[in-house]
This record gives structure tokens, sequence and C-alpha cells, in this order.
């Protein structure tokens, strides 16, 4: 992987002396890390049904929370923002905020809960919302965005807009993983939780809870493309939080799949998934190993750049034949054997920043990665019904052994145009996976979430 | 019969390079690893113990003498699982495969692994025998003056170190040398030689088309298929090769229709029909039953290569079965003629009578059903990897085939030696 040499420049005395801008270290994960560093904030305008859940979770995993800003700089702050109406609640929204943000910590999080901006699906909800509402619920979009262009030194601000319906405890694992240090490169990100599918999975009420340390474990977690790169952190990432992997990669990248099969303690299945019986070889290999899947990363993917003007069949057939084909053909096989699928399985497809924002001499692979994502919007009321979720993650740049191969100029100039100005690592997204890979997460469905520092490419 | 038959789970090999290519800089150890932790992999068997593994290699350096206890030690397996190391010469993998087989059907163990190594590019070169001798005594020396007296015998001539050579001791003859001598007793044409040779590389490439080694081969040192294989071979370019072996104007055997010197290794995963299913594992196959035999070539009139001829009737005898009875035929392609000639055996009606005290020969085998994914003339020889390349292919082949499917096993060895098997679909 490429040293970020300008990041580790800016952090010497020399570079402090110049006054030159220095580019944060951001805090990462580590096995038995606490969930925050410092006392977190929590706070709300309204009666706030978030409040008290959220002071407990974060009480419970050891940081004092406080409702005023103190001396101590915040680890975290959270605001319910669920019940806003009028402007009147957006000044107030405000006047936590400003003192609230000035004592944010390095690495800090800022998180806001919203409501639901004119919900078509629920058309009563809507009209007693009015339009005010609306757009109230609405500002906290260009709000946290622009908070999260504001903040220095590594920390993030983004958005949970919550279904009116949902009962609180299915934001936990949103919330313990936007305050987490996994969330490390997750910034200016909104994202909607529904009321999950199937039976709700409340982590306090089960027989065996779920243990934040190993949020994955006991579950079978399939990561295409894992021999080397993301995948292979993907699989290292879901491993280490309990999961157990089979990690699948095309025959000829056996040997480093091998590699990360037996690192992690799983299985290798060399397989092309655009083999005419890929879906149906995955699909027996799991029932036969395993009896079911709880987690399908859709992670393999390929490049083959060239402009459109001078684009061929074999290129772009190639391309979207990996990245959106295989995935089309493996969804649907899943979704016809509903007994394979865990009680609650989730399926996360990598799409990626150049599906979003375009990127020349990308048109197969960015369209690719954009058809992901109308994939995943279309499977999500499907699986739904299976109490399974789709989401879609969106890498940014990504420091890994293809960026390292860039041009220096192109390299710098993808690392900085994002407002935690570096580029993000591959278990940055490998930790995003982890989140939404939970059966505690099942309140995410057909969500993209971009792991991109807060790229203003495609913003 | 025993209480119960040995499982075939699978396997896994890494492709096999043609010797001082791909893996010229691989010891036997680095490539017995890894594939031993590909095999690891692909049944998610890290950190397991196993009730033991045993493999071999033909061509072995003194510091190989643990060499399976060695690669275990460094392989993802649990450091509690038992290994040793036997050898057959070519028989190696298979015979192996029966001694892994055997203690699995007496209830001794539950699982194990069993296969073989071999590398003909990083070859054990040893000191020149004279020099060596010189080297002993002098390490047994007492005194200054003995010492001096044996540094006194040192020679430059003693440089010149000692290579293994691919020869039989005891008649001084290559192997080639000795097939080429078999096939002219049984009159093995040159162009039945091409035919099997160009059917070897047609199969196999075939074969890696399909997918079908797609759960067993892994990757190794960057080569994804073996390099020996030629998917465009035809026999009218393995025409123009000059024999290699056997003199004059009717030699037949060409560097096309023998195997090359080739590195690679091969194993095999084993377990009672419990164990796999307490681990949730395929059962590809099951062993019936094995056979080994040997011939006088030094003094007699038998082939070097020809004692499968002798096993397979043997064993046919003990399990009742014909040599008709069975779906796939894996004959281990030394050299193209030595296949040839073990069918003609079998087929003509005086040798049955002379040789093998039978009324009637065991006949012809149906063609089509003969190393239906390739050998070793397309695959290479490895010597001692081979065994577990057949019986994990075999294993495979039957389990697509389904249950109740036979195949047959049959590797000759040198020294006058031939492992076969019978496995049995599952």
């Amino acid at each position: 992987m490429p040293t970020d040499t300008l990041r580790n420049w800016s952090n010497t005395g020399l570079a402090r002396r110049l006054g030159a801008p220095r580019i944060p270290v951001l805090r990462r994960y580590e096995p038995g890390q606490p969930l925050l560093d410092g006392p977190a904030l929590v706070a709300a305008v309204g009666a706030g049904r978030f409040v008290t859940p959220i002071t407990a979770l974060i009480e419970e995993e050891g940081a004092p929370v406080v409702t005023e800003p103190g001396e101590d700089k915040l680890a975290a702050v959270v605001v319910d923002l669920t019940e806003i109406t009028t402007l009147a609640d957006l000044a107030a929204a405000q006047r936590i905020l400003t003192p609230a943000v000035r004592k944010l910590a390095p690495s800090g999080r800022l998180l806001l809960l919203g409501p639901v901006s004119g919900d078509s699906r629920h058309s009563d909800y809507r009209h007693s919302q009015g339009a005010e509402g609306a757009a109230v619920a609405q500002a906290l979009d260009g709000l946290v965005r622009s908070i999260g262009k504001e903040l220095r030194a590594g920390a993030t601000a983004n958005l949970l807009i919550v279904d009116p319906d949902a009962a609180p405890a299915t934001v936990d694992s949103s919330v313990r993983f936007f305050l987490s240090a996994r969330s490390a490169y997750v910034d200016g990100q909104v994202v909607h939780l529904g009321v999950p599918a199937g039976e709700p999975v409340d982590p306090a009420g089960m027989d065996d809870p779920i243990d934040p340390v190993r949020p994955l474990a006991g579950r079978i977690a399939v990561v295409t493309g894992a021999a080397r790169g993301i995948g292979a952190a993907i699989a290292d990432t879901l491993a280490r939080d309990g999961a157990t992997i089979v990690a699948v990669d095309v025959p000829a990248a056996g040997e480093g799949l091998a590699a990360v099969a037996n690192r992690t303690g799983g299985t290798a299945l060399q397989l092309d998934i655009t083999a005419p019986d890929a879906a149906s070889r995955l699909t027996g290999f799991l029932q036969e190993r395993h009896g079911r899947v709880d987690l399908v990363v859709h992670n393999a993917g390929i490049t083959r750049d060239k402009l459109l003007a001078n684009m061929d069949d074999e290129r772009w057939n190639s391309v979207l034949g990996v990245n959106l084909g295989a995935q089309l053909t493996i969804n649907e096989a899943l979704l016809a054997a509903p007994d394979l699928l865990g009680p609650d399985a989730r399926i996360v497809c990598v799409s990626s920043q150049s599906g979003i924002a375009g990127n020349r001499g990308q048109t197969n692979y960015a369209a690719s990665k954009a058809g992901i994502i109308g994939m995943v919007r279309a499977l999500a009321p499907r699986f739904a019904e299976h109490g399974a979720t789709i989401n879609a993650v969106a890498p940014g740049f990504i420091e890994t052994e293809m960026t390292a191969k860039m041009p220096v100029g192109t390299r710098e100039a993808g690392r900085r145009v994002n407002s935690l100005r570096q580029g993000g690592l591959p278990v940055d997204v490998a930790e995003t996976i982890g989140w939404l890979g939970q059966a505690s997460s099942g309140a995410v469905n057909g969500q993209v979430v971009r792991v991109c520092g807060q790229s203003i490419l495609g913003a | 019969m025993p209480a119960r038959r040995a499982a075939v789970i699978g396997g896994n090999r890494i492709p096999f390079a043609r010797a001082h290519k791909r893996y010229a800089r691989a010891s036997n150890l680095d490539m017995l690893t890894a594939t031993l932790d590909g095999l690891v992999a692909r049944f998610g068997l890290s950190g397991e113990r196993l009730g033991e593994v045993v493999a071999g290699a033909v061509l072995k350096h003194s510091r190989d003498f643990n060499l399976t206890r060695e690669a275990v030690l460094g392989s993802r397996l649990a450091p509690s699982t038992p290994a040793y190391d036997i050898a057959q010469a070519c028989g190696t993998g298979l015979q192996a495969t029966m001694a892994v087989a055997n203690k699995i059907a007496l209830g001794q163990i539950e699982s194990g692994v069993a296969g073989g190594v071999d590398t003909a590019s990083d070859a054990p070169i040893a000191v020149n025998e004279d020099l060596r001798k010189v080297l002993v005594a002098l390490n047994s020396a007492r005194t200054l003056g003995d010492r001096v007296k044996l540094v006194g015998k040192l020679r430059p001539g003693q440089i010149v170190p000692e290579i293994p050579r691919n020869a039989e001791p005891r008649t001084g003859l290559s192997m080639g040398e000795h097939a080429a001598i078999t096939a002219k007793e049984w009159g093995v044409s040159r162009e039945a030689q091409d035919e099997l040779a160009a059917a070897s590389h047609r199969n196999l490439a075939a074969a890696y088309e399909r997918g079908f080694f797609d759960d067993l081969v892994t990757p190794y040192l960057g080569l994804t298929r073996d390099d020996n294989l030629r998917p465009d071979s035809s026999v009218e370019a393995l025409a123009k090769l000059k024999a290699v072996f056997g003199k004059g104007e009717d030699a037949t055997m060409t560097a096309g229709n023998s195997t090359p010197l080739t590195d690679g290794a091969a194993l095999v995963l084993l377990g009672s029909d419990e164990w796999a299913a307490a681990h949730r594992l395929p059962v590809l196959a099951h062993v019936v039953d094995a056979e080994t035999a040997a011939v006088d070539y030094v003094h007699g009139r038998d082939g070097l290569l020809t004692a499968p001829v002798f096993a397979v009737p043997r064993l046919l005898e003990r399990t009742g079965l014909t040599l008709q009875d069975f779906d796939f035929y894996e004959i281990h392609e030394a050299f193209a003629s030595t296949v040839l000639a073990t069918t003609k055996a079998w087929e003509d009606p005086a040798f049955a009578k002379e040789r093998l005290g039978l009324d009637a020969p065991l006949g012809a085998i149906d063609r089509s059903r003969l190393n239906v994914t390739g050998s070793s003339l397309a695959a290479g020889h490895p010597f001692a990897a081979t065994g577990g390349r057949i019986v994990a292919t075999l294993a495979k082949l039957l389990h697509e085939k389904g249950p109740g499917s036979r195949g047959l096993i049959s590797i000759c060895a040198a020294g006058g030696q031939g492992v076969v098997a019978i496995l049995e679909g599952a």
C-alpha cells in the first residue's frame, strides 16, 4: 500500500512551525478499543425518543454522557432531531450544535438523527408533516454535509433518517458504527433507517445477545474477490468480528485466496463467478458446507479502462459481466433458494464513487457500478420479504496496490479532494460492510453508503 | 471386506512445472507445504488435528529426513497432527493413499492426508563419494597425525559432485531405455504412442476449460496451469519429433510421447464417512481395494514398468470384477508406450495363459474411458506427486458419474514395481 508522505510530513514539527495544514491521522478500530475516548454529548430538540437508549448505549460502553458542553473535548455529539417540524426547531438545533462542534475532539463524531422528509410511503404522515416539516427535515441534509466540510482533525458528521415507526433499538447498530472508530472514513453520509423486515432483532432482548466485540459471531459470510486488496481486507475484518469466511475468487487467484482463507480460518472456493453454473456451484457449496448463508459480499470487480470512443465489446462485456451480471445472477439464485438465506441474511454490494460521479475512461466500470445501485434499490423489497437486506457501499479513493501504481499527480489529487484530505484504507470499506452485515442492522435496506471521506466527486 | 471403507473427500495439487522452470527455486518442503495449505483452505481445516499426513518424495535431500512432518509444522494444520514419510518411487503417492485409507478402514484414524512431492530442479547433489569417505574418516580421526594423513588424501578430482541419475542402479539403463525395450517387445507403434500423447493434452486442456480443476488445483508461484500442457498438440506435430529412447530406425519413443522431468506436489484428503459428515465435507468416492506387484526386470524377462500387468489381475480376482467393469481407467502415462504395452499384455491370450495363469486374457478396455481428463504426458510427472493427482481426479470423475461407478488406477514404478487400486463413486 502506498505511503501518504504528505500526511506524514504535515504531522512533523517543521510542518507545524511553517503553519502547513495538518492532515489528520484517523482513529481506527482495534479490538478492545473503547467506543469513545471521551465524553459524549447527547441532546434533542423536542422529547427525543432516542436520547435515553443512546445514552444507555454510550454509558454501557464506558463513556460519560453530558447534556451540555463542558471543559473536556467531546468525543461525540449526538442530537435527536427526529421530532423537528418548524424553523424554530431548526434554530434550536443550531443552538445545540454551534457550541458542541467547537468542543469536538480530533476524530470526533457528530451524528444527527432526523425525520423522513415527505415520505411517500406514509401519505398521512406527509400530510401532517406539512411543507415546513418537510423543509426542515430536508434541511438537515444540507446541514450535515456542510458540517462535514467544516470539521477538522478527522472528525466526521453523518445523518441517520429514522422511520417514524422504527423502534428505538433498531438504530443501535448504526449509532454504534457511526460513533466508533470503525466509521473513520465514512463522512457526510445520509442513511435511512426503516422498520426492519422479519422478526425484530433487539440485541438486549435476545437469548444470545450480540457481542459488540464480535458482532458477526456465528455468521457465515461469503466474500467474492477475496484473494487480495479490498476483498482480502473484508475477509480479515469480518473474520475478526466473528464471521466464518467463505473466500471466493477466480481459480487463477487461488494462491492468495488460500492464504486469506487460512488466516481467517475459513474456506477457499475457486470459482469464476461469470461461469454459467457459478451461482449453482456457489449455492451448492454453501448448502453442503454450511447449510445456510448469512452475509454475501459482492466485492469481485475488474477494470478495463478505455475511452468510450475506443471501447471494444470485450472490454465492455467483461466488466459488466463480472461487476454487475454476476451479482444479478447470484442474487436471483439466493432469492430462489430462501431456505439457504439465514434468518437475518445480509447482502452487501461493492459499488464505487465512479458509479456515482463518473470517471473519464471508465464508461464500462462506472456503468456497472451505477447499475449496482439500481439493482440494490430494486432488490431491497424482495430481500425484505425474507427478513434480509441488500445494500451497497461505494468506496471513494482507497489506498490499494492499484492506486500505488497511479502516477503521483493523479494519486495526490485523488487523495486530497475529500473532507478528510486523505485516501481511505481497505479496512474502512470492510468495517462499513461489517456494520451492514450484522443481524441487528436490519433497519438499513436498499441504501448506498459512501466510504469516501466525503469526497467532492459526485456529491 | 473391511468393516468400513475410507472416503476420498477431495484433493489439492499445485500446477506441475517442467523442471528448471517456474519452480526451479522451490524445494520439496516449499511445494508440499503450499499444497497442504491449499488443501486446508479448500476444506476449511485451519487449526484442525488430522489423524495423520503421509507423503514422500523420490528425490530427497538428506535434510528432508522428516519432510512430511516439517510440512505439517509449516502448514495451517494443528501441529498436533502426526506425519511420516514413505517412498516407493513413482508409486509413492498411491501407496501413501493406501496407508492412510487402510488405517481409516481399520478405525485407527478418522481422517488423513496422503500424497507426495518431487522436484527434479532442486535435486539433491551430494559430495563426491571419495571425498565423503575422507570427510567421514576425518571426523572420527583422533590424533593430529591421523588428520594430517587424511587431509593428504584430498584430491582435486573429488570436487566433482554426485548427481542423482534417472537410471536403474541394477541395470544402469534409464527408465526410458527400459521402456523402449518393452515397447519393442510388445510392438507398440510410434503412431499409437503419439495418438495417446495428443489425447492426453487434448483431454487435460478440455478439463481445464470446463473448470474441472477449479477445486483440485491451487496456483503456485504464479503458475495457474501445468506448463507442460500444449492444448494445440496434434499427432502431426508429435510425429515430427526425433526418437530419444531406443536404438536404430525403429525407435519410437520421443520427448513428446514420454513424460518430462517435472516439479510439483499433490495431496488427497481421506476420512471416514462419519468424519466427513461431521465436518460437512463431501464424499467423492470410496477406496475399494489395492494391490502392489513387483517383477524381476533384472534377471527375469519382465520389463521394468510392467508390474501393473500382474497387479491388476490379482486385484480383479480378489474383488470379483472384470477389467470391463470400470467407468474410468487411470493408467499413469510414464511413457505412452507403457500404457499401450500394459493394455496389449492384458489383451494377449498367450501372455494370459503363460504368465498370468489365466484361461482367458483380461481383454480390451474402452479407450474412451482411459485418462479422460489427461494424464502424465500432458500434466507432467513429479514422481511422488502423481498418485495424489490421479486419486483426486478419479474420485471427482466418479462423483460426477454417480454412486456405484468404478474406477481403476494403475501406476508403474521404478525397481520393477507397480501399485494399482479401485475406487467406487459415492
